[in-house]
């Protein structure tokens, strides 16, 4: 039991300035499976989540999407809890619950009155090792992922844009395929498919679970080893590189929807985050896309939606801390009148702008303050918490990066912004893709792809 | 437009849980009770009962102000709400209150679109908001620090009481306005959407869109008007919440109102008509049809709102653990997503069912639907199911109040709503009370099948 003494040590440490205690806290297994915990006891909740490295990525041709197949069937029976019963007992104890597939990760989540912690731990605990899997639960989820596909990808022209730019962009690396999967892929995946996923890559070794909120993590270490401690590890498949060759050349494709405004998307090759204390170029390509898309006064904004008036919309992003290979990515729709080319002329030209002129001190400033703002607001919310050190660990990073980030961003100067802009902005790295809307009248409904249909 | 990184099992949740499926406390008075906290589970509704601390005054200005303090974190949230929706715009007008409300801050007092957008960033501020059916809102977060905090204030006084509309920018806001409806016109989710309240809300504002011609109709002369008569400080709610005392909290409210128009107060949209049951088509070529069935079904502060809420949760409102999900999704695999919800407005707001489908089966999908809602119109929930409901919206109150941000929200909505205080403290009481015959009897009377509308779009 905690007193009000409690509410007033935390209130003193919440606005320190710089916290320096221990939380979040972690703790690993004998089995290879890492607890981190960080403490949050501003409302009696918390969220617990698992997380598996396994995504997208570690499929083999031919079983695209299986990732995000098992995902949905972990909500199905195991040894001892029928089907549904998962997601029944989370919402008995006043809980939410979901899970995501993404390129580099699974991870499940819930967000339960702290009381119910224990018990979604045992739940989570019981899916990693105990999932039973059937051809009948296999038979109706499947059609279930495939209209998550229709509804995802299939009748939105944008999306359909970025799984053709993956796909062209990526040859070699596994980021050219869709999370979802192709639909000839899904309609003939299999209940073994799934299973062998699982078999492969669900063991505690290759997972973290990561829990934010109303908790005492000596606890939480107790119930760990209680209920995830049973697990073996297990030999994992091993992991071939499949790094992506240099490409030599710009890539261009078009796909054709139906759709009123063009959508264009540009990709270039760039460096991710591998050694947190000498690189530089993954904090300045960062950087670089906080000044041309990071608020409401950056350049993109600014100069072309609200200056030259030439796009409808306009966004600038890069992610360096991922698995796979890093992109730096530029994409916008051209306001009525306009045409895609002459987008893609502005969008290159505010790039060439930073090349000759460079950024300002001002622009930096700028960016600097909205990311020590946004470290502040995160607090928040538990599960912004649990999701920013979950991201990280998935990305190969730690969770006690997270202030070593926020510095070395600080650290960037102008100068180095303008050279990763004359450095990674060669077409010979670059892949456009570009929607050519089509008059929805004319358009006839889509048939996936494949040979079997049922 | 980004890439979407995550894909997930479940779909979004719609709306519909709404602000009846939450509570309101402040964080740090739960902090404080250390032993209830501890048996939070089992005494959820005696815990919620005792000491919510909301406070409520009216400023100087005729604002209504509604207060929570929260000391943990260096933040601060405030929002003003007012009468100024979709529903209070002029005929051929539609797109108004959106556009009213965006370009707030698109000039001000003696700033520009520029200056003000480089002010908040530079001191880490967001403003935000939107124009729904019957509200306009503004919303401001920022750090408490005094330089930051005042800076912000400041300036979100400044876009509420003085703004300059300038006709350039309007022109070039028009421009985007039409584009997009232009776009949203080809696609399926939003053209079922549009359609779905056009046929539920017949001759209503509730039922209207912005069309490329309403809003190429829109003047400046219409912005300055709609803000003058809807965003006056008589109307207006404040709610704040954050890292500030009671008197700082007086004295923020009076500052953000004294200055707006002296218009505002108690507006109320003309009377909902029920629609006949029909069912509209509409041709389209996605490999999905997207299904809405629902009507107007009821108001903020209508007694049966509770019963619908509860039974809801049964019926589509609760995830996995609903009806429609069960019989549509992991029986038959009919669907990624299907929901039930009930939303609440000013006046009758929508009940509604929504799914998307394979079009060559939307008709094996819409019959079980349309069986599931009448089975369950007509025996409303077993005895499980009900106690499975109460047990998640009870139990569930912690969730849903765990932030300022969503504790924000309901003070919004309690005030703009005129809710009473003790409103959310009541929650729980007011929950466990539903019984399955009022479910049964309140689906009777605003759910009826003669009024039913659906809405397919993609339809073979």
């Amino acid at each position: 039991m905690r007193s009000s003494f409690a509410a007033l040590a935390l209130f003193a440490i919440a606005v320190a300035p710089a916290p320096t205690f221990a939380n979040p806290y972690e703790t690993k297994l004998a089995n290879g499976l890492r607890v981190i915990v960080k403490e949050d006891r501003r409302a009696p909740t918390a969220v617990h989540m698992v997380w598996y490295r396994a995504g997208s990525m570690d499929e083999k041709d031919g079983t695209s999407g299986v990732a995000h197949v098992l995902e949905h069937l972990m909500f199905k029976g195991t040894k001892t809890l029928k089907s549904g019963e998962f997601n029944k007992r989370v919402a008995e104890a006043g809980g939410r619950d979901n899970a995501f597939t993404s390129r580099d990760y699974t991870a499940y989540f819930q967000i339960v009155p702290k009381a119910a912690l224990p018990e979604m731990m045992k739940l989570e605990a019981d899916r990693m090792a105990n999932l039973t899997l059937d051809a009948k639960e296999f038979a109706a989820e499947i059609k279930v992922v495939m209209e998550e596909r229709r509804l995802r990808t299939d009748d939105n022209p944008q999306a359909l844009v970025h799984e053709t730019l993956n796909s062209t962009m990526f040859q070699a690396h596994p980021y050219r395929r869709p999370i979802i999967g192709w639909m000839d892929d899904l309609e003939h995946m299999t209940w073994q498919d799934a299973r062998d996923w699982y078999r492969q890559w669900y063991a505690p070794n290759n997972a973290y679970v990561v829990i934010v909120g109303d908790v005492d993590h000596r606890e939480v270490f107790r119930l760990a080893q209680k209920y995830y401690g049973a697990h073996k590890a297990k030999a994992l498949p091993e992991r071939k590189p499949q790094n992506e060759p240099e490409q030599a050349g710009i890539r261009r494709v078009s796909v054709k929807a139906p759709a009123k405004l063009p959508y264009l998307s540009m990709a270039w090759k760039a460096p991710k985050l591998r050694d947190l204390q000498k690189d530089r170029d993954p904090f300045a390509l960062e950087m670089l896309a906080a000044v041309l898309d990071g608020h409401d006064a950056s350049r993109f904004s600014k100069h072309l939606v609200r200056g030259s008036r030439i796009a409808q919309s306009a966004g600038a992003g890069f992610d360096g801390s991922l698995r796979g290979e890093a992109t730096f990515i530029i994409d916008g729709q051209p306001a009525e009148g306009k045409t895609v080319a002459e987008l893609e002329a502005a969008l290159r030209a505010e790039i060439k702008r930073v090349q000759d002129e460079g950024v300002s001190a001002e622009e930096l400033a700028r960016v600097k303050t909205q990311a020590i703002a946004a470290q502040t607001y995160k607090r928040d919310s538990l599960m912004a918490q649990a999701m920013e050190i979950g991201g990280l660990e998935a990305s190969g990073l730690h969770w006690r990066d997270i202030d070593v980030l926020l510095e070395k961003l600080k650290t960037v100067t102008a100068e180095e912004v303008q050279a990763v802009a004359k450095k990674y902005f060669t077409d010979d790295t670059l892949t456009v893709a570009v929607l050519d809307p089509q008059p929805v009248e004319q358009s006839k409904p889509r048939r996936p792809s494949g040979a079997v249909r049922h | 437009m980004k890439q979407s990184k995550l894909i997930a099992p479940h779909p979004r949740p719609r709306p519909g849980a709404g602000l009846l499926n939450r509570s309101l406390r402040s964080i740090i008075e739960l902090r404080a009770r250390a032993a209830l906290v501890l048996l939070f589970t089992a005494l959820a509704s005696s815990l919620a009962i005792a000491g919510v601390k909301i406070e409520h005054w009216v400023a100087p200005s005729g604002a209504k102000v509604y207060f929570i303090e929260a000391r943990v974190l260096p933040i601060l949230d405030v929002q003003i709400d007012f009468a100024a929706g979709g529903a209070f715009v002029p005929p051929g007008k539609a797109g108004l209150a959106g556009l009213t409300k965006g370009l707030l801050e698109a000039g001000a007092g003696s700033l520009d679109e520029e200056a003000i957008a480089g002010r908040l960033v530079d001191i880490g501020a967001r403003l935000g908001g939107g124009a729904d059916s019957d509200r306009a809102s503004v919303s401001l977060r920022t750090l408490v620090t005094k330089p930051e905090r005042d800076a912000a204030l400041e300036l979100m006084r400044t876009v509420l009481s003085a703004p300059t509309f300038p006709q350039s920018v309007l022109e070039r806001e028009k421009a985007r306005s039409i584009a997009s409806i232009r776009e949203a016109e080809t696609r399926p989710d939003a053209i079922a959407g549009k359609r779905f309240a056009a046929a539920i809300y017949p001759d209503h504002p509730y039922g209207v869109s912005p069309t490329v011609d309403t809003v190429t109709a829109i003047t400046r002369d219409d912005l300055v008007d709609f803000h003058r008569k809807h965003y006056g400080a008589k109307g207006a709610v404040v709610s704040i919440i954050g890292d500030v005392s009671r008197a700082e909290a007086e004295a923020i409210a009076q500052r953000l109102t004294e200055a707006l128009p002296p218009g505002g107060g108690a507006l109320v949209p003309p009377a909902v008509k029920k629609p006949q049951a029909a069912t509209v088509k509409v041709p389209h070529p996605a490999a999905q049809s997207h299904v809405h069935v629902g009507l107007p079904a009821i108001s903020r502060g209508d007694p049966d709102y509770f019963p619908l809420l509860v039974g809801n949760y049964t019926l589509g409102g609760g995830g996995f653990v609903s009806r429609l999900m069960k019989e549509v999704r992991e029986k038959r695999g009919y669907a990624y997503s299907v929901y039930s919800y009930v939303a609440p407005r000013k006046l009758e707001g929508p009940f509604e069912i929504g799914l998307q489908t394979k079009r060559e089966q939307v008709g094996d999908a819409l019959k079980v639907v349309n069986e599931v809602l009448r089975d369950y119109i007509a025996k409303g929930p077993t005895a499980q199911e009900l106690a499975a409901a109460k047990k998640n919206m009870v139990d569930g109150l912690a969730l849903r109040m765990d932030s300022n941000a969503k504790l924000l929200g309901y003070l919004s909505a309690i005030g703009f709503y005129g809710l009473p205080l003790s409103y959310l403290d009541d929650f729980p009481a007011k929950v466990n009370a539903v019984t399955a015959e009022q479910i049964k009897s309140a689906f009777a009377r605003h759910v009826k099948q003669e009024n039913l509308v659906t809405v397919v779009v993609a339809a073979d």
